[in-house]
């Protein structure tokens, strides 16, 4: 299928205030693929994500996804296809209570309510949020509130999900869930992230952006085992690549899949 | 917990009180909404000195907070918050409006005291209909309702925002004035130059939040249409409903029933 497709041509942004975000980038993504998106702060990984789903537009160069430019007319389509986890999920989570909130994106498809219960009920059970159902979001701890934000996007059932730090502010356990989560989610992925060790398990590919420019783009086996580019990059080694911190020894940068 | 933490707190009562069940929770919204505006209307529609014609309509209020579950208290706080204004409204009146319209035995009552009283209570009926509407149904269901009914897009779109403006600026808020606190070591007092920038901060940031929040509603599919979990149909119970409270208010704005029940009593006790 030519649907899951994302495709990034010289994109170039600024935004209002005149800082550069994006000069020049480009890169495609086939089907199935899972890619990792990493960079130092400010590198302009948001802002590329809120380029996939049409919440900023190109100033220069384009965004295709699947059959479709990334145009204020395509925007149902693309939103369709497109789910995006946001950085902050207080931005995500606006209705009085979580299972409003996750119910929210498959009411506006329009779903029969069945349907739209089904739907909560197995995206909210997925991320283990279940018991929170009737609770208000605003109420809720930081990584409740990302498992909530998570469980509503994934309850639109996208083709292709784009995630921004999913794995900041949660526990050791939580995130264990959410990778084994992702790992089960066969479509098209895109992950921002600075956990780089999350990225090495769970995206054969890794893009690193660097003020706004990509500074490499390739297998993350390679990319994340090269000291020199992270460095320049303003990003370290992941853990499980450096060297053992009691022997000293590395185990080459070659990381178990 | 600061104050604007506890504020937060109350704004969301309303949603928690509508999430319970009761005979008004399962009217449909828009059996409510009707029957709050017909009550609107009533409540406005008396003269300035009316008194007397207005205290059978808390008959309304009275059996919504009984048969919809809605604690008196929090009612009662709410009422209290508005009430600054009704009185700045009204509180002129008894200076300007100095002719004597009432006597009560030797006690004269001035128009300026009547329409005072009068402007206090108005305000009491039409706060507490809404608040009432809202304990029992919910506000983005109430939203919901509106549109159904007809009222234009833009509108609807307009008090679902405000809404959600609303926990931004406090969310917001109080997060800038812990971190002002815990920075600022509870030294006295606070500038005027720094509360400016606290300020001025503070609508930066909520409008930012307030891009990104529509921007996550509109990632998820939202059209500017409010919709709602339970799309609720129309039954018979809600055409009663409405003719029942249409009828008590015809009844009590054109009836007089306060003159017939008085001419009925001192019939009775002749
Ligand atoms: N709303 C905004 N207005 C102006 N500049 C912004 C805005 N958001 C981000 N930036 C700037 O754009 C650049 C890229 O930011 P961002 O995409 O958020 O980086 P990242 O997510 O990689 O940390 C940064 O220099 C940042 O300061
Ligand atoms: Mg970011």
């Amino acid at each position: 299928m030519s649907h899951h497709i994302v495709e990034v041509k010289d994109l170039e942004y600024s935004y209002p205030d005149r800082t550069p975000a994006l000069r020049g980038v480009s890169f495609r993504i086939e089907h199935g693929e899972a890619v990792g998106l990493v960079g130092a702060n400010g590198a302009g990984k948001s802002t590329l994500l809120l380029h996939l789903n049409g919440c900023l537009f190109p100033e220069r160069g384009t965004v295709r996804i699947g059959d479709y430019p990334v145009t204020r007319q395509t925007l149902p389509q693309i939103r369709r296809s497109v789910g995006t986890v946001f950085q902050d999920p207080n931005d995500q989570l606006f209705m009085p209570t979580v299972e409003e909130d996750v119910a929210f994106g498959p009411i506006n498809l329009q779903l029969p309510p069945e349907e739209v219960e089904q739907r909560v009920v197995r995206s909210l059970e997925s991320t283990n949020s279940l018991h929170l159902r009737q609770r208000p979001p605003y109420r809720l701890s930081g990584g409740e509130k990302r498992s909530v934000a998570i469980a509503a996007v994934l309850a639109m059932s996208p083709d292709i999900l784009v995630m921004d730090e999913p794995t900041s502010g949660l526990d050791p356990r939580a995130r264990r869930r959410l990778m084994d989560l992702l790992a089960g989610f066969t479509h098209t992925k895109i992950i921002a992230s600075h956990d780089l060790d999350m990225i090495l398990s769970l995206c054969p590919r890794t893009i690193v952006l660097h003020q706004g420019t990509i500074a490499a783009d390739g297998p993350t086996a390679a990319v994340l085992a090269d000291q020199d580019l992270l460095l320049r990059s303003g990003l370290e080694l992941p853990l499980r690549v450096q060297g053992c911190p009691i022997c000293g020894r590395s185990c080459g940068g070659h990381p178990r899949p | 917990m600061t104050r604007i933490e506890a504020g937060i707190g109350d704004l969301d009562t309303l949603d928690r009180l509508a999430a319970q069940d009761s005979p008004i929770h399962r009217l449909d919204p828009r059996a409510k909404v009707i029957a709050t505006a017909l009550f609107l209307l009533t409540v406005v529609s008396f003269s300035k000195y009316d008194i007397a014609g207005l205290t059978p309509l808390f008959l309304y209020p009275a059996v919504l907070l009984t048969v919809g579950l809605v604690p008196v208290r929090v009612l009662l706080r709410y009422l209290l918050i508005a009430c600054p204004f009704a009185l700045l409204v009204g509180v002129f009146n008894p200076l300007l409006d100095r002719e004597i319209v009432v006597r009560w035995g030797g006690l004269g009552i001035s128009g300026g005291w009547l329409s005072f009283g009068s402007i206090v209570l108005r305000f009491l009926l039409t706060a507490s209909a809404v608040l009432l509407l809202l304990a029992c149904t919910g506000y983005v269901a109430v939203c919901a309702a509106l549109g159904r009914l007809g009222a234009p897009h833009l509108l609807t779109m307009q008090f679902l925002m405000l809404y959600r403006f609303i926990f931004i600026l406090t969310d917001e808020g109080s997060r800038m004035v812990r971190a002002h606190g815990l920075r600022s070591f509870g030294a006295g007092r606070t500038t005027i130059r720094v509360w400016g920038s606290l300020a001025g901060h503070l609508l930066l940031r909520a409008y930012d939040r307030g891009l990104r929040v529509h921007a996550a509603m509109l990632a998820r599919g939202f059209d500017g249409t409010p919709r709602t979990l339970r799309v609720s149909r129309w039954s018979l119970t809600d055409t009663a409903f409405v003719l029942g409270c249409g009828l008590f208010l015809a009844l009590v704005r054109f009836g007089d029933p306060v003159d017939r029940l008085g001419s009925w009593c001192v019939g009775v006790f002749r």
